[in-house]
């Protein structure tokens, strides 16, 4: 029993008796109210509290909760980690943000400042670009939280004063093949989850007219008790309409959706494992979606900008008011005063701490200077959605809410943004694997028509039909290429009328390499986001960085971490691929134990002009194929392996210097008209890569594997077909440019291994120059195209 | 004197959200247009200013009830007469997926016998249910009375993506017969789903994407004025934006999406 009591007033408003509490009870009040705050943390906040000489109410210590949470403070990314000898200051100061600040490009407007990445698009437009994740409401509610997902990741672009302009979602799910009674009780079924969230996805994206044009899907054992759902959008933002210059009188707006009861305590739910109460316990957490609301309230945001009468803008997601308040505040370098009893709500009856923390959806905060406020309401009232100022911005820093004239809360913003320093433990050992021994299959085609017909390499169109990615007219390579909708590498935009450049959005996963070692899992993501936008023609690339990982208080987790930190770090310099945003979700464990860590990387390019860009299909007959990049005899985590049953041991590595060579000679070479198709050589290697670039056209293709640039180890043709090596591209060149592509690629390995032929076969040649594989593109097309086992 | 410029009114509401390429589309065509809100229209009730009314693809009001009911319910209600009058004008509307669907919904399609008070077909869910978004092919099969194809060779084969879960054309199964030779009798049928042939789809999924009865895409009223279709031209308007573009060339520069725009500029140039 928490000691409270009810103060005196016509509110629900209580008081927390925490001056005198002992260990036992501060743990006690945080867990009867849902604080998720250690002892530490309470400690702290009794000292604080201790030394203003009174107890806290519970919108106080609410307040502090969210605030403190790791879902809104990230405190394992600016803690300090012991890794065996060594200790970490912060892993995002060591590892991510170094790696922008050392570079520190020009075209980098704002990063990991904003609700958003900022870049350069051109001289008048900047690109803005944010992902999230919604795992845990998702597993939960898979509709609503997805949907929210992507409602939150549109709100971060317009907390950027951006127009959302396209939208990315990765998902991964369990097999669905899993058995339904071997699921633990409380948990839903991946085809469930699946449905569920491709249709909050679609529902939200489609009913806002935001194209959605990449994304990918992930099946992993360790996905069916954490799914894991991300969610990014771009938008575009006019630079001189980005007004970021509050001072204190300001007032404090809350634009769109009514407040609620739905998504209470969202983030401490998010910063704790998921159990088989979950469902029970957090289902308030999950919010409820209205995309109409928001396209509202995104017409009105826009028009608030372009008469520039904001100086301030943030959106409410997790923690609701509590954290974009605060935030705000503490931006600007100010208190702020608050008037809880004005927000507008759904239904009556809500308690002040309620109001300060609800997360319902589809509301912003904007900061507008006191002469503009009857103009910016006038906006709202235009397109009919709501909006009120509900306090200002004050001189100094503290924050104060009152309550129809009761002072419910009185907190220093200093000290609410300085809570005690996390440590976390962490430990690495590297799993002990051994590499499979087997000898070559002699029905290599039998393996590669499984190999596109496998949950993770099969067509994802029947997923993609479902979200609109032509809306708004602007998507020029799109996620089904032309009339067999193949598998392009990424999307390209044309975001701005009479003008040709473009946007190159793209992304990288893979999970499967983590078990093996975290470090090569993320240097292979960031390898493969890079890879699949220069395919497009995608140059001048930043990243986006979203990990999903275990609980942190765990140190095999916390090692894995710093390992992929680690990678990310190094890769993003020799790349010179500077990251502009990122987010991190841990407590991804479920009774089925925890996620296996997955990183996600978003990269953002540009193509001077979208007529350049390339798309996967073969173009024509007798133009001779290059494969780009030397193949290792790397197969550990390969989908080949999986296949066969075994993870194995030899990951893919990434060779920086000779990578970041090749990526810049494939945009050159596209640059000058070489290069007829492209594709990365990727899941389920070569064989996948010319299987998908034949299945995307009216050609067929012919291989030489006796002519692959590779390594000595790489000396058998199922090694040489399958394997997954980084920095590779499959690349079809106008007979007519051969000598010229020869010349711009003459620093890199690549060799002709094969042409395009007309006769609708895949025909490979082994390293004795026999055939090995013959078999029609119509069949592997059947196989590509039914393999997701699932009706939408 | 300047001689009249014919303009456009791009009519939205909540969830309208095609507004923006429609207008470009518009503009490439050399017809000036507007956005504007249904609410400021039904204030300033100057719907008879403008020449041509387009109501352009979207979620109107999420599409609750039925998609582009209640949008369509409110038209009716607060801008009815205008909007009989501009009709009975021979001035254009062109209603585009969502708002094929509000001009189905408000009885100012098919107007089988002029316009109506309840709607005279349906536009239902998807068979195969879902939202689907693709490119298809149209079999223009209008005989010139549409103003909207009038650029449109008889019997071309147009390729113009679709994106909706609510377009599954369908008269009354007692209606059947005698609308669809309504429809045929009066050249009011502009578009069928087909192959890439031009052999009409038959029903058969994915050519014809949404179950429509008689593969119907697009139709018009007996003027050939008021015109609804769920394919988006504004999505089709430029080479660039087609799915084969890489394989095809951008040579000429413009999609199929163009002629619709196009023939209805000429129809304004001619008429004002």
């Amino acid at each position: 029993m928490t000691p409270a009591i009810r103060r005196q007033a016509s509110l629900e408003l209580h008081e927390i008796h925490l001056l005198d509490a002992d260990h036992k009870q501060l743990r006690d009040i945080s867990q009867s109210l849902s604080l998720g705050l250690d002892l530490k943390e309470m400690k702290a906040v009794r000292e604080f509290f201790r030394n203003k000489g009174r107890n806290p109410t519970d919108v106080e210590l609410q307040t502090i909760g969210q605030t403190w949470s790791e879902h809104c403070f990230h405190k394992t990314f600016k803690g300090r980690i012991i890794y065996g000898n060594d200790e970490i200051e912060s892993l995002f100061k060591t590892y991510i943000f170094s790696a922008t600040n050392e570079a520190k490009p020009k075209w980098c407007i704002s990063v990991f400042e904003d609700n958003a990445g900022i870049i350069e698009f051109n001289e008048k437009y900047a690109i803005a670009a944010k992902v999230e994740t919604h795992n845990h409401p998702s597993a939960i509610e898979p509709f609503g939280g997805a949907a929210t997902g992507v409602g939150g990741a549109i709100r971060d672009i317009l907390g950027v004063w951006a127009n959302p302009i396209a939208c990315t979602d990765v998902l991964g799910f369990g097999p669905l093949s899993h058995e339904h009674g071997k699921l633990p009780q409380g948990m839903k079924h991946p085809k469930y989850l699946l449905r569920g969230v491709v249709a909050g996805i679609g529902c939200y994206s489609n009913n806002m007219g935001i194209p959605t044009v990449n994304g990918s899907v992930f099946f992993d054992e360790s996905y069916v008790g954490n799914i894991v759902v991300y969610c990014g959008c771009i938008g575009l933002l006019p630079k001189s309409k980005f007004a970021r210059n509050a001072k204190p009188n300001d007032f404090i707006v809350l634009a769109g959706g009514k407040t609620g009861r739905d998504g209470i305590h969202g983030v401490t739910f998010a910063s704790a494992e998921l159990t088989e109460k979950s469902e029970e316990v957090s289902r308030p957490a999950v919010q409820i979606a209205n995309p109409i609301e928001e396209e509202k309230l995104k017409r009105a945001i826009l028009k608030v900008r372009d008469r520039k009468l904001g100086s301030g803008i943030t959106d409410l997601g997790g923690g609701g008011l509590s954290s974009a308040v605060g935030e705000m505040a503490r931006r600007f370098g100010c208190g702020a005063y608050l008037e809880l009893e004005k927000v507008p709500l759904k239904q009556e009856g809500l308690a002040p701490w309620e109001i300060y923390i609800s997360e319902s959806q589809e509301r912003m905060l904007l900061l507008v200077p006191r002469a503009n406020l009857k103009e910016v309401i006038e906006i709202f009232e235009s397109e009919d959605a709501e909006a009120t100022a509900i306090g200002w911005l004050t001189d100094g820093s503290v924050l104060r809410i009152s309550y129809e004239h009761h002072e419910v809360a009185n907190l220093s913003i200093d000290f609410l943004f300085n809570p005690p320093e996390t440590v976390r433990i962490a430990e690495w050992k590297a799993a002990a694997l051994q590499e499979p021994n087997f000898h070559e299959p002699r029905d290599l085609a039998t393996y590669t028509s499984k190999l596109l017909a496998s949950s993770n390499i099969a067509s994802r169109e029947r997923i993609v039909r479902t979200y609109d990615h032509e809306v708004k007219g602007n998507t020029v390579i799109k996620p089904l290429h032309g009339k067999h909708g193949g598998p392009n590498d990424g999307a390209v935009i044309k975001p701005v009328e009479d003008c040709w450049k473009g946007i190159v959005i793209s992304c990288g996963m893979k999970p499967r390499y983590g078990k093996v070692d975290p470090y090569w899992m993320a240097a292979s993501s960031i390898d493969e986001a890079i890879r699949n936008n220069s395919a497009m023609g995608g140059r001048r690339i930043a990243l986006l960085d979203n990990f999903v990982w275990g609980t942190p208080e765990k140190k095999d987790r916390v090692g894995s971490l710093v390992r992929a930190c680690e990678a990310c770090c190094e890769f993003s310099k020799a790349f010179e691929t500077p990251y502009i945003s990122g987010k991190d979700s841990l407590y991804n464990e479920s009774p089925l134990g925890p996620v296996t860590p997955t990183l996600l990387i978003t990269a953002i390019g540009i193509i001077p002009d979208i007529r350049r860009a390339v798309s996967v299909g073969l173009k024509s007959s007798g133009n001779p194929i290059y494969s780009v990049g030397k193949t290792y005899a790397e197969l550990g985590g390969s989908e080949y392996y999986h296949l066969k049953g075994f993870l194995g041991k030899s990951i893919p590595k990434v060779r920086a210097p000779v990578a970041k060579d090749i990526m810049e000679a494939i945009v050159t070479a596209i640059d000058a008209g070489c290069v007829r198709a492209c594709h990365d050589m990727s899941e389920g290697g070569l064989a996948v890569a010319a299987a998908e670039m034949a299945i995307s056209s009216d050609h067929g293709v012919e291989l030489w594997l006796h002519e692959v640039p590779r390594s000595s180890d790489a000396n058998r043709n199922d090694y040489i077909l399958f394997s997954e090596t980084n920095s590779r591209f499959l690349v079809e060149i106008d007979r007519n440019s051969a000598d010229e592509f020869e010349s711009i690629t003459r620093n890199v390995p690549r060799a002709v291994v094969g042409a395009v032929t007309d006769n609708d076969r895949l025909c490979v040649k082994g390293l004795n120059n026999k055939m090995v594989m013959d078999i029609t593109v119509d069949e592997i097309r059947k196989a590509w195209k039914s393999g997701l086992d699932i009706e939408i | 004197m300047t001689p009249h410029k014919a303009r456009a009114c791009i009519l939205r509401v909540g969830g309208t959200n095609c507004d923006a390429e429609t207008k470009r589309a518009c503009h490439k065509s050399g017809i000036e247009a507007e956005i504007v809100h249904s609410r400021e229209l039904a204030k300033s009730q100057a719907l008879l200013s403008y020449d041509f009314l387009i109501i352009p693809g979207g979620f109107s009001y999420g599409d609750y009830v039925r998609a582009g009911a209640i949008w369509a319910k409110e038209l009716r209600a607060k801008l009815g007469k205008d909007l009989e009058k501009f009709v009975e004008d021979e001035r254009p509307i062109l209603g585009i997926c969502n708002g094929f669907q509000v001009l189905i919904e408000a009885g100012l399609l098919p107007q089988i016998e002029g316009i109506s008070v309840y709607p005279q077909a349906a536009l239902g869910t998807n068979m195969p249910p879902g939202y689907n978004c693709r490119w298809i092919h149209l079999s223009h099969v209008g005989k010139g009375n549409c103003v909207f194809t009038k650029n449109v060779d008889a019997n071309s084969v147009l390729k113009i993506p679709v994106a909706h879960s609510e377009g599954r054309f369908m008269f009354a199964r007692r209606n059947e017969d005698k609308y669809i030779k309504k429809l045929l009798d009066e050249d009011q049928l502009v578009f069928r789903y087909c192959r890439r042939d031009g052999q009409y789809a038959d029903g058969e999924y994915p050519f014809n994407p949404n179950g429509s009865f008689f593969d119907i895409a697009g139709i018009c009223n007996s003027y050939g004025t008021v015109f609804g279709l769920m394919p988006h031209p504004e999505r089709a308007y430029h080479r660039w934006q087609l799915p084969d573009w890489t394989e095809t060339g951008l040579e000429p520069s413009y999609g199929d999406g163009k002629l619709i725009f196009d023939s209805v500029a000429d129809y304004l140039e001619k008429r004002f």
